[in-house]
Formats: structure tokens, C-alpha cells, sequence
């Protein structure tokens, strides 16, 4: 990468204008030209260094259900701004922004799919929704997708993807953390099996809540899990983290982690699991 | 802030101090002089009244954390008897940011579970600055778990800046334990009143904070996010806080109206801090009140009320005219 910062401002221009938009793209990580449409059937996973490109909620619905349909439920729940929220721009603002970008009414879909013919509750969150955060609409969402479980008794299959509690509702998002975490009692206690997906990144109030309590918690590898941003730790304790910290093999090496995933894998292992989990002849 | 005192206490701690010296002076001798002394005192109490009917949200996070406020354990031993305290969570170490342990009020054993601050560096130091780490959580959890058995009501007096942010809480899994409280709090046995009596700061506060009744003293607060960290994320400027506490709407006036608290505590005038004692009486005053209501309830309906009290928690909308159904997962 040296010679790429010593040619500030030469070769980089250049080589941008030699990939025509949309057709070919860069690696996050470990900056290979890639071909898009190869990109895409190679699930959004860079060939060379098996970087886990982040994908859409629909892209998880196509990956793991029969089919890729869902049938959503709730899609008709959005925020509404409660604490009247302004910063740079208002809260209902930026969410009729996210609205239009993402076409989706906030940062989860839910509802009922099948795995392999078996049937799950199962819900996935959206980062490009205000950074996948959860305020009332995802808590409600998620406790709904949770209910669902206990009503007709079938696993819970949740996708994580956030950046934690959404700020703009205040304590009320805090709220949604013990929300989700307090109806998760009751499937613990009625025995009915949750499987946790972790993706780039899951952190703060959702892996503070339901995205740690899986009966099996399950990750994508290389994506960003914790509960604090590295930066604030940083801030804290002013010194250097060390290399991989807070990544998904960071947390599989210290006990927080069942088993780290690649996505061409992630249907197959969740399907097995769920099989393991299911009591037989029920 | 100017060493034991807030900016806006200032004036009313230089009038009593005129006061102290004049009455020093007077020694019961001059009528004029205790006239004077008499007409003093009322300009402080009607001073006091504005100032304090009036405080601003930033004003009141200050109070929160005022240098002289009582801290969890000052109001443990002014509130009970026998306290005795226990430690660790069989695991990796004693966490002294939380403190836990039984004791009695009004003769009556409850389980006490309390974040707490320090009062100088050294002590600060020694409690973390009453930041938990995975193992406080999992103390506190122990301790619960241990009153839930043995039949115990648990009060939890909440005073954090936050879940402590580093390296080694990363790696015990600081995410993972505050998750198993918030599961595990809700299918406890006992009645758990929880008290904001300080600084209740997002995650940290919440890994305590699953209870059947939650109270907060009249000049805490309790939020999502830290102003300062809140005014660092909008604005990229922490000295912006006070700006972030009004946005937030984190006092317990506020957290009544979005009905996240059952109820506010109410302090003595010019905060806790002007009279440790009369505060821990109200404080014991509410707790005994509460644990009265909860033990009528069978163990069954106190879970399932707990549990549903967090659930109807938020606030949103129905439509269904903005966004036509598509169907997901379809390609086209």
C-alpha cells in the first residue's frame, strides 16, 4: 500500500476512471479490483482475502429462507418522534430519508419463512437504515417475531446488523433492550430454540440484548462485535488495541462465540443446528 | 463547578454563609441584628425555591453528580441495619464498582445491589468510578439469584456513568452479561424495586435495571447515552452537553411522561446532598411502600407482570398508505 500514498493524487484518479461505475469494484479490506457479477454469485465475499462484503436485509431473506420468501408481518409499524428529537436534521426527517433510500420502514423485516422446509419466526436488520439502530419500531418488531415463536412454537432465527440503540429515541430505545431480552425469558423457558446470526457489525444495545442471547450465537467472520466502539475504548484507556480485537474470531477465541460462519455456509449450519434443537417426533 | 459546590448553588451558599458569620457575630445580643438574620434566611429559602423550581435538565445531570452527593452505600447505611456485604462473582474477580449484599429495613431482609462512586481519586479509583465491569454484572446476577432462592426482595439503587469501556471488558464479554441480566432479572422470584438515585447511564445501568417497580430520584437521570457522549456523536464536541441533555430528555420528570418510571422521589430542596438523612428516609419511605404492594403478588403474576411492563415499553406508529406492500425476497 506504500506506493499508493506516495503517488497522492497520480495513479489513483486514473485508475478510478478505468472502472466503469457499478461494474467492478474494490475490496473493503484488502483492496482487489473485483468484477461485480462475480462479486455477486460469490455471495458478496472478496476471492481474495474472504472479506464478508456487508448485504441488504432481502440479500439474508434470498441467502437463507426456501425460495427467498418471507412473509413479512409488521411491515406497517414505523417511528414516530417521540422526544421530538433535532440534531442536524430532524428525526422525522432522517427517517423519511432512510425510508426512501432503503425502501424499507425501518431497520428489521420480520415475519415467518422456512429453513429446509422447517418453519422459523425470523427477522434480519438492515444497516443501511440509520446504521441498522433499534428504537421502538425494531424493539416492537423483534418482540413481535419473539411472540411468534412462543405462539406456534418454532425456532427464532434473528440476523444482526447494527451499531446499537438508536440515540433519537432516547430512553425509550435503552427500553427495547430489556423489551426483547424480557420476552427471550419466556422462549428460554418454553424450550424453543433461537439462533443468533451476528454480521459486520453487531454492537452496543443489540448485542447487549437479544443478539447475545442466542441458545447458539453464530457470526459471520471478520465482522465487528462488542459492546463499546473502539474509538471510546480507545478514548478511555489511551492506548493502542490490540490487532483483530473486537472482530468475530476475537470473540469466538474468548468464549462469546459458538462458531464463526462464512455466508456460502450460513444456511446449511443454521439448518443443521435447528435440527439439533428440535426435539424429536415433535 | 467550583470545588464542593455547582455554579448555580452559589448564590445561596454565599448567603448562608453571611448568615453563619452574621449569627457567629450576634451571638444573640442585638434585636436589629437578628432581624437582619430572620430577613436573610427568608431571601435564601425564596431564592432557593426559584432556583430550584426552575433547573434545566443540564442543571439538574450536574446535581446528579454532585461532589457531595450520597452514593449507594451512604444510603444503605443510613436506610437499613445489619448490612452485610458480599463479594465476587465465583469467576474471575470482586468487581467494587457494584456493591452487594443483605441488610435490613424496618426489620424486613432485602438483598441490596448498589453502583458505587467514589468520593476522592483514590476512592474513585478503587470503585472504578462506579463503572461495572462483566463481573460486577455477574455478581450482581449471583447475588439475585441467591436472594430469588431464598426469598428476598431486591432493591437496587442505580448511580453509573456507564458500563466500564476497555479492552478486559471486551474480552469477559461485557455485551453477553449485561444481555443474561436483562433475561435473567426478568424471571427472578422476588419483588425488585429499582432506584435511580444518581447517574443512570445507558447499558450500564440497565444491566441492573430490570425490576418490578423503577423509581428515580427527583435530580437523577437516565438515558440512552451520556450527554457528553451523545454531544460527541451529534456534534463532535462533548462540550456541548448541556445541549445533548436537552435533546435527550433524560430527568425523571421526563422519563414519567414517556412512561419508562413509576415514580419520582422526591429530594430535599437544593438536592439530595442538603440532607443525606431526610433523603434516605424518603427513599426508605417508597421502598417499604413498594415491597408492601409486591408481596401480595403470587411469584407467577409478579414475572409475568414484570415482563409485560418491559414489553409495552416504546412508542410508534401504524401505516400503511406510505409504502405499498411489495413482496421481499423477490427479485425483480
Amino acid at each position: 500500500m506504500e506506493w499508493f500514498k506516495k503517488t497522492k493524487g497520480g495513479p489513483l484518479p486514473q485508475q478510478k476512471k478505468e472502472i466503469p461505475n457499478g461494474l467492478w469494484t474494490k475490496c473493503e479490506s484488502c483492496g482487489e479490483i473485483i468484477y461485480v457479477k462475480e462479486l455477486e454469485k460469490a455471495l458478496w465475499v472478496c476471492h481474495s482475502c474472504n472479506f464478508h462484503f456487508r448485504i441488504k436485509s432481502k440479500d439474508y431473506i434470498e441467502l437463507l429462507l426456501d425460495e427467498g420468501v418471507l412473509e413479512e408481518f409488521d411491515r406497517e409499524l414505523v417511528s414516530t418522534d417521540p422526544l421530538k428529537f433535532k440534531d442536524s436534521k430532524k428525526y422525522p426527517d432522517r427517517i423519511r430519508d432512510s425510508r426512501n433510500k432503503t425502501g424499507l420502514n425501518d431497520a428489521v423485516t420480520a415475519g415467518i419463512g422456512k429453513i429446509d422446509g422447517k418453519e422459523i419466526s425470523f427477522a434480519v436488520m438492515d444497516f443501511g437504515f440509520i446504521g441498522g439502530s433499534m428504537g421502538s419500531v425494531v424493539g416492537e418488531k423483534i418482540a413481535r417475531a419473539i411472540e411468534r415463536s412462543l405462539e406456534r412454537k418454532i425456532p427464532l432465527v434473528i440476523v444482526s446488523c447494527s451499531g446499537g440503540a438508536r440515540m433519537q429515541e432516547g430512553i425509550l430505545s435503552l427500553m427495547q433492550m430489556a423489551k426483547t431480552s424480557a420476552l427471550l425469558a419466556l422462549l428460554y423457558e418454553a424450550n424453543i430454540p433461537f439462533i443468533s446470526v451476528l454480521t459486520n457489525p453487531t454492537t452496543a444495545g443489540v448485542m447487549a440484548s437479544y443478539a447475545s442471547l442466542g441458545d447458539v450465537v453464530i457470526a459471520e467472520p471478520k465482522a465487528l462485535l462488542g459492546f463499546a466502539g473502539p474509538r471510546v475504548i480507545q478514548q478511555t484507556i489511551s492506548q493502542e488495541l490490540p490487532p483483530g480485537f473486537q472482530s468475530s474470531e476475537f470473540f469466538l477465541e474468548h468464549g462469546f462465540l459458538d462458531k464463526v460462519v462464512e455466508r456460502k455456509n450460513l444456511k446449511k449450519t443454521i439448518s443443521l443446528l435447528l435440527d439439533y434443537l428440535t426435539p424429536q417426533g415433535s | 463547578m467550583n470545588g464542593q459546590y455547582l455554579d448555580f448553588e452559589k448564590p445561596i451558599i454565599d448567603l448562608e454563609k453571611k448568615i453563619r458569620d452574621m449569627k457567629d457575630f450576634a451571638s444573640g445580643e442585638s434585636i436589629e441584628l437578628i432581624r437582619e438574620i430572620q430577613l436573610l434566611e427568608k431571601r435564601r429559602d425564596r431564592l432557593q425555591e426559584e432556583i430550584y423550581s426552575r433547573l434545566t435538565r443540564w442543571q439538574r445531570v450536574q446535581l446528579a453528580r454532585h461532589p457531595l452527593r450520597p452514593h449507594s452505600m451512604d444510603y444503605i447505611s443510613l436506610l437499613s441495619t445489619d448490612f452485610v456485604e458480599l463479594h465476587g462473582d465465583r469467576n474471575f474477580r470482586d468487581d467494587k464498582a457494584v456493591i452487594g449484599g443483605f441488610g435490613k429495613i424496618d426489620g424486613k431482609p432485602v438483598l441490596f445491589i448498589g453502583q458505587q462512586k467514589g468520593r476522592d481519586t483514590k476512592q474513585n479509583l478503587y470503585h472504578n468510578f462506579g463503572m461495572m465491569h462483566p463481573e460486577g454484572y455477574r455478581k450482581a446476577l449471583r447475588l439475585m439469584q441467591l436472594a430469588s432462592r431464598f426469598k428476598r426482595p431486591i432493591v437496587i439503587l442505580i448511580d453509573t456513568p456507564g458500563a466500564f469501556p476497555g479492552i478486559g471488558a471486551e474480552e469477559r464479554g461485557q455485551a453477553e452479561a449485561i444481555a443474561r441480566n436483562l433475561r435473567e432479572m426478568s424471571r427472578l422470584k422476588v419483588p425488585i424495586i429499582i432506584s435511580v438515585v444518581g447517574e443512570g447511564a445507558s447499558g450500564g445501568a440497565l444491566g441492573i435495571g430490570i425490576g418490578d417497580r423503577v423509581l428515580m430520584l427527583e435530580n437523577s437521570w437516565y438515558s440512552v447515552i451520556s450527554p457528553e457522549g451523545c454531544a460527541a456523536i451529534l456534534w463532535r464536541d462533548s462540550s456541548r452537553a448541556s445541549q445533548a441533555a436537552e435533546a435527550l430528555r433524560l430527568t425523571a420528570f421526563d422519563l414519567i411522561e414517556l412512561k419508562v418510571i413509576d415514580r419520582i422521589i422526591p429530594e430535599p430542596l437544593g438536592g439530595a446532598h442538603r440532607n443525606n438523612k431526610e433523603s434516605a428516609d424518603i427513599l426508605k419511605r417508597e421502598i417499604l411502600k413498594d415491597i408492601e404492594e409486591l408481596s401480595l403478588f403470587s411469584v407467577e403474576e409478579l414475572r409475568r407482570k414484570r415482563i409485560e411492563k418491559f414489553r409495552n415499553m416504546g412508542v410508534f406508529l401504524k401505516e400503511n398508505h406510505l409504502f405499498p406492500d411489495k413482496e421481499i425476497g423477490t427479485d425483480t
